[in-house]
């Protein structure tokens, strides 16, 4: 069997696996950031009251 | 409970992508012609259902939006397109790896790769759309609109193969043609590799929407922190 063609269909799976792993990463991220947000303007607003 | 219906599925969502991967890779025998490569297609396919799913969801919810004004649809709206979006991605570059290999040729301007590629463009501009407009009311009602009419897109896309002589191959699963045209057991593992991209879908668009619930507090904190 030609051996690039064992090469490429790696390669497609990684990008299948990786393009999903690098949204879901970029999805965790975005989590934390509004959760800090959110947690910031509320002490905000306590200390302000 | 809602957070860990969502753990839940997300954990099937990943045992089964896991167990498809372990029996495409080392149970399911090679194709005749295209040898391993073929394999990328228990991905390309399912992605390409997966995105189209999500487009129709952000269809559905721009109408709600449009008939009921409830942002929460405009919301549902945006995150069915991000995450379409993310499959989308995945079924144009497999695709484009597969035909490096078949064709020699990274790409090729026929009907139903140029077609995929403005679905893409279309949706994202979408999103880009969203990020110009600052009142909630105007960027939701202005996306509705844009949403619905970029569904076109993915239905041309869809009928492509049929409607053109393209170099992307014809349909083959047994409910578009009404006939066994590959073998049923690649079939079965097509329609499991879907439902597992299905569910992951569905994880993503549920956090997405929750993120998108976050930022609505923040906004109103924000409004009420400006005022005090």
């Amino acid at each position: 069997m030609d051996s690039r063609n064992i090469q490429f269909m790696f390669w497609g799976l990684a990008v299948a696996w990786g393009l999903l792993a690098i949204y879901v990463v970029m999805l965790a991220a975005r989590e934390n950031r509004l959760q800090k947000q959110l947690e910031s303007l509320k002490r905000i607003l306590e200390d302000k009251q | 409970m809602e957070k860990n219906i969502r753990i839940g599925i997300g954990a099937l969502a990943g045992l089964l992508l896991l167990r498809n991967l372990y029996v495409i890779l080392f149970n399911l025998p090679d194709e005749m012609a295209q040898g391993p490569i073929y394999r990328i297609f228990y991905y390309h396919l399912p992605a390409y259902f997966t995105a189209m799913c999500c487009y129709l969801t952000a269809l559905a919810a721009s109408v709600l939006y449009l008939t009921k004004r409830d942002l929460r649809y405009d919301a549902l709206a945006m995150a069915a397109t991000e995450v379409g979006l993310a499959f989308a991605a995945v079924n144009l570059i497999t695709g484009m790896i597969w035909g490096r290999v078949i064709w020699g040729i990274w790409w090729a301007w026929d009907a139903r790769l140029t077609w995929a590629l403005i679905c893409w463009l279309v949706y994202f501009g979408y999103l880009m759309l969203r990020q110009a407009i600052d009142d909630p009311s105007e960027r939701a009602k202005n996306s509705a609109v844009l949403s619905i009419f970029s569904f076109v897109s993915v239905a041309i896309t869809y009928k492509a193969i049929e409607w053109w002589r393209t170099q992307h191959p014809g349909p083959v699963l047994s409910f578009r043609t009404g006939k066994q045209l590959i073998d049923p057991e690649m079939e079965r593992m097509l329609f499991t590799n879907f439902l597992a991209l299905a569910l992951l879908a569905f994880v993503m668009v549920t956090v997405r929407l929750r993120q998108e619930d976050i930022q609505r507090q923040i906004d109103g904190l924000r409004r009420r922190a400006h005022a005090l």
